[in-house]
């Protein structure tokens, strides 16, 4: 039986208020009244990861595993394989179908000059710790980097729980951020899926149905951030549900419950942004200039996500692109260049019969 | 076993260290935290490129403009690989617009009298057809749940809307043949053992094949070109930013295949509009192909390098040769053979070396991150322009950032 999905924003009735605006992209106050659900859906649900309280136990990832019964895999996704990445102590590597929390790992150091005394523009140093400043590096976080200078320097250390001074001249940090599928407003996965098997749930989330998926493949890269992947021995894909079987029942997902640091937040969306903009405020406050919000905002290019971080880094950094987008939102000047390409082929296959016949 | 993996990151041993001072260290968005240890895999080797049009297909020390530096986790991609398979999947979008143009070919053939053309495209379009739906279902996780597709209809998914282009297209296109087959004695034969009605209806056979082959000629340009929606509409950089000319390129492309195969197969008095259809289309795809290859920055680059490059050189080889002997000896029967066996070459080889660009595209983190970070810093300047006229033009100097925020 066919019928047009409720998933289809593009068809979708919309309820009252929400209007015709934004089906594709763009800010969505009310994402599940979008996907046709009643006035009376839950409200939306989602994540605050704060990475600045992380201490990269894992327990999330062991959580994870757990309570939804993933397999095994290696740092490059493969089944029931064990390896190490080579890289840091993260073997996780990477999202994928096996693995819907991965936990980052970096290891920065930057070399500081104390004893110094500098003048120059304030807060900004580089000239004085002899980085040169490089034209063709993208500063766009802009202020961000005058936590270069020695008095955030000197900040940092003492207050960001991440920083730690070894030797005179030198400071490591540990950077650590469990990553996990992002649940955007404007989900890509869901858009393309052809046959329905991805859905919005009531509370907001994106899931797939596993008696559903014919295993296409459309969603792998169509998702932004590459959370959502093929199981190869399985051949259905597979992500996070944000624990949908929990949240039926009241309960919290497995990952945040496992938490030690309440770096993994769960609960009502506009309360965790309220709390994550204090946060932020807070560190900022305490001299971490390079801490910021990723998912936050609903004015991005997937219109914001229900699962958003806090970052001491660029995203990147971390293995997030900085500025993803819904390739849907592009969808509509796609169809208009098939339709006109398709209609050229018409034209010119029926122009190539209008000439006089040659023998 | 999986110990390996440092990416795409292989950083030459002369490339820094991570363990260098800050001074020494190119500057990282990022306040100068740099990762520690080993080698700095945050930053990849500098891949360079030749200024102007020139690009290196793979002769980076012939470099004249250095790259924009930019971060990444380890030098892992950060979306991920496509998981269709390969070649089955380009050999898909290239049978869909060989069949797809034959299919418009062989309507319109069916009414100007020419009946050699009218059978051979009909044949064509109902071989491609058929096969691009073997060739579909064998490509999903489970084939067996292939009807799926058809459980919705989507418009924001083109493989959804492809799946209702493909069906009928498949079902009447192959019909059309399958009415032609008729025509043949054996055939009628071998038919009207399993369908005794045939002989009675044999009357209305022409008509049911005329419908039959005009019902696929009205899905056959879509055919030939939704399937480029269906990898423009993705996170791949390459395929994703050109997405109002790939449409193009693989009009194009459908066009030179359809046309080159029809005139192989059809006497050389009969095959004059596949001739034009296919030298229109490879003048369409090499015009889009040019935009596609040029016009977007870093992004394109994929479409020079590697694998990539290599088919992408040799789509255009087969291309531009099997026109050219189209155009000069199309009129004898083993010119048009030779020109339309190239032809449909290269607009395979086009295929195949679309779908690995695309490939390659994802598997690089600056493909990602590049494009991205100059998209804030062009937003960032629109917004400095607007708050303030005389710094916006200078962000990326780095200072102009701080001032303009």
């Amino acid at each position: 039986m066919t019928a047009v999905s409720s998933a289809s924003p593009g068809l979708g009735k919309g309820s009252a208020g929400t209007g015709a605006e934004n089906r594709l992209f763009g800010p969505l106050p009310d994402v599940q009244g979008e996907a046709g659900y009643g006035e009376d859906h839950p409200a939306r649900v989602g994540f605050f990861t704060d990475t600045s309280v992380c201490i990269g136990c894992k327990a999330c990832e062991v959580a994870c595993k757990e309570w939804n019964t993933l397999p095994m895999d290696d740092s490059h996704g493969k089944r029931d394989a064990m390896g190490m990445s080579g890289m840091s102590y993260d073997n996780t590597g990477m999202l994928g179908a096996n693995s819907w929390r991965h936990v980052a790992f970096i290891e920065q150091s930057r070399a500081v000059d104390l004893p110094m005394p500098t003048i120059g523009r304030p807060g900004d140093d580089r000239r004085d710790s002899g980085l040169p400043v490089n034209p063709i590096s993208p500063q766009a976080d802009g202020p961000l980097n005058a936590q270069t200078s020695v008095l955030n320097a000197e900040a940092l250390s003492e207050f960001d729980p991440q920083t730690s001074q070894s030797g005179g001249d030198k400071q490591i940090r540990w950077l650590m951020s469990s990553d996990v599928c992002k649940h955007c407003t404007h989900a890509g996965c869901l858009d393309v899926c052809p046959t329905g098997a991805l859905f919005r749930t009531e509370f907001g989330t994106v899931v797939v149905q596993g008696d559903i998926c014919n295993g296409c493949g459309y969603c792998v890269p169509a998702c932004p951030y590459g959370v959502i992947d093929k199981r190869e021995d399985d051949g259905r894909v597979f992500k996070c549900t944000m624990c949908y079987d929990r949240l039926t029942d009241g309960l919290q997902p497995a990952c945040a419950t496992a938490c030690p640091t309440q770096s993994i937040q769960f609960g009502d969306l506009d309360e965790l942004q309220a709390r994550a903009d204090a946060r932020l405020a807070t560190l900022k406050g305490q001299g971490v200039e390079s801490a910021r919000l990723y998912g936050r905002d609903e004015n991005d290019g997937v219109g914001g996500n229900s699962a958003f971080f806090l970052l001491l880094d660029e995203p990147e950094v971390y293995g997030l692109p900085p500025d993803p987008i819904v390739t849907t939102r592009d969808l509509p000047a796609m169809w208009k260049a098939a339709a006109t390409g398709a209609a050229m082929i018409v034209g010119i296959i029926g122009s190539a019969f209008l000439g006089r016949r040659r023998s | 076993m999986t110990v390996s993996s440092h990416g795409s990151g292989g950083a030459d041993s002369s490339g820094p260290t991570g363990n260098e001072p800050a001074g020494d260290a190119p500057v990282t968005p990022g306040a100068g935290w740099h990762r520690a240890g080993g080698e700095d895999l945050t930053r990849p080797r500098r891949k360079r490129r030749k200024g102007g049009g020139g690009w290196g297909g793979g002769n980076r020390e012939a470099a004249m403009v250095p790259e924009a530096e930019f971060s990444s986790y380890y030098g892992r991609q950060i979306i991920k690989t496509p998981t269709w398979k390969n070649p089955e999947v380009p050999i898909y979008f290239f049978l869909g617009g060989a069949a797809g143009t034959s299919s418009v070919i062989a309507a319109l053939a069916e009414f100007t009298g020419r009946p050699k053309l009218a059978r051979n495209a009909e044949y064509v379009a109902g071989a491609g057809a058929l096969a691009s739906v073997v060739l579909l279902i064998d490509d999903l996780g489970r084939p067996e749940r292939f009807l799926h597709m058809l459980r919705v209809f989507k418009v924001t998914s083109p493989l959804s809307v492809g799946s209702y282009i493909l069906s009928p297209f498949s079902a009447l296109a192959s019909a059309a043949a399958a009415f032609r087959l008729l025509d043949l004695k054996p055939v009628m034969g071998l038919g009207t053992k399993v369908l005794p009605f045939l002989p009675k209806i044999a009357g209305a056979i022409p008509l049911l094949r005329k419908s039959s082959a005009v019902g696929a000629a009205a899905f056959g340009g879509p055919m030939a070109t939704y399937t480029a929606v269906l990898i423009a509409n993705t996170a791949v950089p390459s395929w994703h930013a050109p997405y109002d000319e790939l449409p193009f390129v693989f009009a194009g492309s459908a066009m030179a295949a359809g046309g080159g195969i029809t005139m192989a197969l059809t006497p050389v008095d009969e095959a004059g509009p596949s001739r034009r259809v296919a030298l229109g289309g490879v003048a369409l795809e090499l015009a889009a192909m040019h935009k596609v290859e040029n016009g977007h920055g870093v992004v394109s680059e994929p479409y020079h390098l590697g694998k990539a490059g290599k088919l992408m050189k040799a789509a255009k080889a087969a291309t531009v040769g099997g026109a050219a002997i189209t155009a000069l000896l199309g009129r004898k029967r083993p010119g048009a053979v030779a020109g339309g066996v190239l032809l449909a070459a290269g607009s395979l080889l086009t295929r195949m070396g679309v779908f690995e660009a695309g490939m390659a595209s994802a598997k690089d983190p600056k493909y990602t991150v590049i494009p991205q970070r100059e998209r804030i810093a062009a937003r960032e300047a629109a917004r400095g322009a607007t708050t303030d006229g005389t710094e916006g033009n200078d962000i990326t100097s780095g200072e102009a950032s701080t001032i303009t925020r």
